[in-house]
């Protein structure tokens, strides 16, 4: 149902679909727009204590009289507001910057360990198949049966809120999801001539496993991961918008939009509604992304 | 298939062993629910007294053991908080929740089938770009970012819709159900919208696809040939061979989406089993935790179950033995 049938790329193939895969994301006028886009994001979020109007996690440079204030309005120091004020007085556009820079952060660190721990797994249990197999594939199907936002709630519940700790709630959820591709990639290149031929030359086991079946199942895992980086930036909001997330020291965009949620109501809509639109734009370019990565590798994820 | 049917019932079983095992270790881990329960001021002797009462006082494995005995009674212990039990907490919530993952299923369908059709059909066309496109929208927005511009464009621009809470209720058979009032209903419209669109994008997609792939089979090509009307070809052959795995899917989705109503009826302050669980995260209520994410694993396996025994019995190419295909 779920497994991959990812065509392996063979070497020498490999530079000529990278060229049309390149080819494909400059003539789609949405794709490059959403490349750009994300390359925006990304200098902004690199950029934010350059460009930043103010530093938001420094109080002293806050003045609670400009608090809640309309977007384009001006402060009493002249500073002008144009995305308007929390209710600290906090420059929205300054929050939203450094806010971006916190939701990346999570998002990018956090696939990179569940990709290195579900590559390993799905690796390994591929390599040596039976009991070791049946183990890791028992574990990765319980992880896949429940729905990440509880996993991860009830983990942070428990373990408190902070950067750290919501990076290894969403490793917990991910990684399960890149051993099942990496598993199927990787069954798939075992079956070679090549792999035998190593096999009967008698190298390590090792060697083979890292030198031979990681560099050639990997494309797919690698093609999934791009969107998997949007679904752990938009895990990463919920569960800071439900008060699990990360700390008020260090607001991402999720955790910004939660604290303008009570004055949505009043029709303070800019505390709550930029810091979104900013999440909207990031998530919204990663998966126009990483769906035409997926779909030019031919790539069948999840 | 007895067999079947029993091996995956014993794995079941396992599944919710290994669950309750993991569950109350992660929650063990939570502060001390102490602190947070007894006033500064009380002395320590009946600070000592409700440590003992509560359990408190004795190894994580003891506490377990009880825990598991309790709970194959169905007993999951007093809410730290509420101080009634946490499974009966929970059940009172049951009905709301309920009445709007079913209401966001039906939207789902009612709105996703038809678009789906349409978007399969012709799948060249701008009206079928444009629903793909919005279901990459539908798919990817966070969901309480989702539920708050709802309430910005219906409750505080246009002022249609209440924002918070369930309105007027009316008992059933002795169950609240908003589906009932006007005012219930009003206040189930954004909620159960905001819990649909998701499902609604995959829903498009299955039926989508499912429909592209139809056209193109024989059975189509001959009931054309022998000059069967369109309509009747895709609302009598069409539409019939794709339902199949759009039903299995919607099962399958309604524990996710009991899941998801989690961050929906915090944003709606609908009174329901995720708030509960959100609300009890903030006030440290171990049991209630514990209770709600046992129900919930209780209700995954047993559609888990239901969803795979039906396929087994539908399907004759899945081996009744081995591993599911």
């Amino acid at each position: 149902m779920i497994a991959s049938k990812t065509a392996p790329v063979a070497a020498d193939a490999d530079t000529a679909l990278r060229h049309k895969v390149l080819r494909r994301i400059k003539s789609r006028p949405t794709t490059r727009g959403a490349v750009i886009l994300l390359g925006v994001l990304l200098l902004l979020a690199l950029l934010a204590p350059f460009i930043a109007p103010q530093n938001p996690h420094d109080l002293a440079s806050l003045s609670v009289m400009d608090n809640r204030l309309e977007p384009g309005a001006q402060g009493m120091t002249g500073i002008t507001y144009w995305l308007g004020t929390d209710a600290q007085g906090r420059d929205m556009l300054s929050a939203i910057l450094y806010g971006l820079r916190t939701s990346l952060l999570v998002g990018l660190t956090s696939t990179a360990g569940a990709l290195a721990i579900g590559v390993l797994a799905g690796l390994v249990a591929a390599q040596f198949g039976g009991a070791v197999d049946a183990a890791i594939m028992r574990v990765v199907d319980f992880m896949l049966g429940f729905p990440s936002i509880l996993i991860a709630l009830v983990l942070l519940a428990s373990i408190g809120r902070g950067v750290d700790k919501v990076i290894i709630a969403i490793i917990l959820v991910q990684w399960a999801q890149y051993a099942r591709l990496m598993r199927a990639a990787a069954l798939v290149e075992r079956r070679k001539e090549y792999i035998e031929a190593a096999v009967n030359f008698g190298l390590p086991t090792r060697h083979i496993m890292l030198a031979h079946l990681l560099p050639n199942s990997i494309s797919s895992v690698l093609v999934v991961s791009t969107i998997s980086i949007a679904g752990a930036i938009t895990l990463e909001a919920t569960l800071s918008f439900l008060g699990v997330g990360v700390p008020v020291t260090q607001p991402s965009l999720g955790l910004l939009i939660a604290n303008g949620f009570e004055f949505l109501l009043s029709g303070e809509y800019w505390i709550a509604a930029f810091p979104g639109i900013a999440l909207v734009l990031l998530i919204m370019s990663l998966n126009l992304v990483g769906e035409r990565l997926r779909r030019s590798f031919n790539v069948r994820g999840q | 298939m007895t067999a079947y049917i029993l091996q995956r019932l014993i794995q079941s079983v396992l599944v919710l062993l290994a669950v309750s095992v993991v569950v109350f270790l992660a929650v063990y881990g939570i502060g001390d629910p102490i602190e947070l329960l007894v006033p500064p001021q009380v002395s320590a002797a009946e600070r000592t007294a409700m440590i003992q009462r509560l359990g408190l006082d004795l190894p994580v494995w003891q506490q377990y053991l009880g825990f598991l005995g309790k709970a194959l009674k169905g007993d999951l212990g007093l809410s730290f908080v509420h101080g009634v039990p946490a499974v009966d907490l929970i059940l009172a919530r049951l009905p709301a929740t309920f009445e709007l993952v079913l209401l966001a299923m039906s939207l789902a369908a009612i709105i996703g089938i038809p678009l789906g059709l349409l978007a399969g059909l012709n799948p060249e066309s701008r009206p079928s770009r444009a629903i793909m496109a919005g279901t990459i929208l539908g798919f990817s927005l966070p969901s309480f970012w989702k539920g708050m511009m709802l309430i910005l464009l219906f409750s505080v621009f246009l002022g249609w819709l209440p924002t918070a809470g369930r309105g007027e209720t009316v008992s059933v058979l002795g169950i609240p159900t908003s589906l009932l009032t006007l005012d219930g209903l009003k206040h189930l419209a954004l909620p159960a919208l905001n819990l649909a669109i998701p499902n609604m994008a995959l829903m498009i997609r299955l039926v989508a696809a499912g429909t592209t792939e139809a056209m193109t089979q024989d059975y189509v090509k001959y009931a054309r040939a022998k000059g069967v009307r369109r309509k009747r070809i895709i609302g009598r052959h069409v539409l019939r061979n794709i339902l199949i795995p759009v039903v299995t899917v919607a099962g399958m989705e309604f524990g996710s989406l009991v899941a998801f109503s989690t961050i929906t009826e915090t944003v709606f302050a609908w009174p329901g089993m995720g708030k509960l669980l959100i609300d009890s995260i903030y006030q440290l209520d171990r049991p209630v935790v514990v209770a709600y994410v046992m129900l919930a694993t209780l209700l995954f396996v047993a559609v888990n179950f239901l969803v795979d025994i039906l396929y087994a019995a539908l399907d004759p190419r899945v081996k009744l033995t081995g591993e599911m295909a």
